[in-house]
């Protein structure tokens, strides 16, 4: 960890570090990506201009690979020659996956064995891009089970391997390192919301999992007068036991190295977290994020199965775009509470992902 | 002076290095526990640890791992873990550490665990998640209740981690033998006796051995340099595999043959 630490805060001082990142985030992976204002969907909410920042547009599908791309030139630094992952929805495996198929290092992805068979077609991807996609049967065999696996690999073979953790969950340095590298998402829209006139949105909002694409948003932009929100997946509804709103009914508590909010029960031990969207089924959260709803600095809340089901609809139907499931919780929550809004408000949505992952589920639960 | 002090102390006077066991407790029972605390102490054992199960042990290997399912499934918890420690001081002495994971003594709350556990007769803490930089919440709460706070060291500790924990640790040192989980590989000698002479440098509490010795002559090579070897997921996976067997017959079959390896006479 404290040779992890030291090779990350040299590659961030280091302007070639830097200058090479930008070249494969431009040329391999598509950034910048857009700013797109969405008329229909603004006056289907009532307010006076509405935004998506298009990381589904990226390359994988998803912002995940703002951080892959990070991490595996942190690799090459270290002189490390073989990357491990955790994945869920396989979403951030099929990204490491690639930047590792990009630089010929070799790959192992953990993933619950759940999972393998929910998403064998994210599984064939990180297969065809040449990644071992290792099945994790143990506990409960969903991404906490991943990350424990990936987390024993490590130290195991800690010598000659890195660890790309998916978001900013995990011992220090991961939540600071992986918000820098998503960081990008919010800079960027800093700039383009100028660009389009509106300065400092009225309001950010995100979805929010481990809380990698909402701390990526909300980060550099903290300081602004900017409200945010972050959505969670309240699964088949917070009265249940079946969700994954840690932010929301969690409690403080020591998850994967680090200290934040997590579901546990009274003796300490995790509860397994429940959403329709693999990417948001974590019974942790960032740590960051326990720290900006204490210092009551974003507002966090929550959106059901249903919630997403919906937000898909809309944005589907009314601006054309499909959505992946986990940045639908955020459209869904919106598309519920419209009376949120004043009508001059400006607001900007991190579309976190794109749909292509999630039709064939959702084909399944949606009537049509 | 505690027991685990008093425990070294005598081991040092003798000549002989201490053979620590380790089970998690509530596996395959905490009755099954308590037996084979008398009966362990009774061949040789010096130093009972006793795991608190946790959902996510990602320190342990799959041998651990299950134990740690099978006494959750039996709702084992820290208050049932205290009483079993409060009914073994009945009739032992024998010093008995707790291994948890940050989170369950967290959700106890630091001090209630330091009271409650000082007054059931426990004598120390090993945390394999807390590492000494993020113990200073919970390390003066223990030290004031009296409770040993041990912390690891791996294979790859630098030797300023080596120096960090040597000052932190209390009442020894756990040197973790492998780069690994618990139960997954062997350590080579010869690596071992220069990584525990260079921690030796600078520390003047015992070390300990653990993580990867299963066997008697394993534990005998590792107490070659070591002060103590610990010996965990190989008693744990016997345990499971005899479950017929008294806590007195395992005892002479499993635990009798590490105390003659490290010339214990008994």
């Amino acid at each position: 960890m404290d040779e992890l630490e030291s090779a990350y805060r040299g590659a961030k001082k280091d302007p070639r570090f830097k200058k090479e990142l930008a070249h494969y985030l431009h040329h391999f992976a598509g950034r910048p990506t857009p700013l797109t204002e969405t008329r229909r969907l603004a006056k289907l909410l009532g307010v006076r201009r509405f935004f998506l920042k298009r990381e589904d547009l990226m390359h994988t599908g998803s912002h995940k690979i703002n951080n892959t791309l990070g991490q595996v030139l942190l690799t090459l630094k270290m002189k490390k020659k073989r990357v491990i992952a955790e994945t869920g929805a396989g979403q951030h495996g099929v990204a490491t996956a690639t930047v590792c198929a990009l630089f010929g290092i070799q790959c192992d992805v953990y993933m619950g064995e759940e999972d393998v068979h929910r998403q064998a077609l994210n599984v064939f991807r990180m297969k065809l891009l040449g990644a071992r996609v290792i099945p994790v049967k143990t506990g409960s065999r969903t991404l906490k089970d991943a990350v424990n696996e990936a987390i024993r690999d490590w130290v195991t073979n800690v010598r000659d391997t890195h660890y790309i953790i998916g978001s900013v969950i995990g011992p220090h340095p991961y939540p600071m390192m992986v918000r820098d590298f998503q960081s990008v998402i919010g800079r960027e829209t800093a700039a383009q919301a100028k660009k389009a006139g509106i300065g400092a949105p009225d309001y950010l909002v995100a979805c929010v999992g481990g809380g990698s694409n909402s701390i990526g948003l909300f980060h550099p932009m903290l300081k602004t007068r900017s409200k945010m929100i972050g959505v969670e997946a309240a699964g088949l509804g917070l009265a249940t036991k079946q969700h994954a709103a840690t932010l929301s009914l969690g409690h403080i508590g020591v998850l994967h190295g680090s200290k934040s909010e997590v579901l546990q029960d009274k003796d300490g031990q995790i509860n397994l977290a429940h959403s329709i969207s693999a990417g948001l089924d974590y019974p942790g959260v960032g740590p960051e994020h326990a720290y900006l709803k204490m210092a009551r600095r974003v507002q966090y809340v929550a959106a059901t199965d249903q919630d997403a089901l919906l937000g898909v609809k809309a944005l589907s139907r009314i601006e054309g775009i499909i959505p992946a499931l986990e940045p639908a919780h955020a459209i869904g929550y919106l598309v519920r509470n419209k009376s949120l809004f004043k009508k001059t408000d400006t607001v900007v949505l991190c579309l976190s992902g794109r749909g292509d992952k999630d039709v064939v589920q959702i084909s399944e639960v949606m009537p049509s | 002076m505690n027991r685990i002090a008093k425990k070294f102390a005598t081991l040092k006077k003798n000549n002989k290095k201490a053979l620590i066991v380790y089970m998690t407790a509530g596996d395959p029972s905490l009755q099954k526990n308590k037996e084979s605390i008398f009966e362990f102490e009774k061949n040789g054992v010096d130093l009972i640890e006793l795991g608190v199960p946790f959902s996510d042990p990602l320190a342990d290997g799959p041998v651990i791992q299950e134990a740690s399912n099978r006494s959750l499934a039996r709702k084992t918890n820290l208050i049932k873990i205290l009483a079993l420690v409060k009914e073994t001081r009945k009739k032992s002495q024998i010093p008995i550490l707790l291994m948890s994971y940050l989170n369950p003594i967290l959700q106890y709350g630091y001090e209630r665990f330091a009271k409650d556990a000082k007054n059931a007769g426990v004598d120390g803490v090993i945390v394999p998640d807390l590492p000494p930089e993020e113990g200073a919440e919970i390390a003066p709460t223990l030290k004031r209740a009296g409770l040993d706070l041990v912390y690891l060291l791996a294979p790859t500790s630098t030797p300023e981690r080596t120096r960090r924990v040597a000052k932190a640790s209390r009442g020894f040192i756990y040197f973790v033998s492998i780069t690994g989980v618990t139960g997954s590989a062997t350590p080579v000698e010869t690596l071992l006796r220069a990584k525990l002479k260079e921690i030796k440098k600078s520390a003047t509490l015992p070390v300990c051995v653990g993580f990867g010795i299963s066997t008697p002559a394993q534990a005998k090579a590792a107490a070659k340099s070591a002060d103590g070897v610990i010996v965990g997921s190989a008693i744990v996976k016997a345990l499971a595999t005899h479950p017929k067997l008294s806590a007195s017959q395992f005892a002479a079959r499993f635990i009798k043959p590490f105390a003659k390896a490290l010339g214990k006479g008994i």
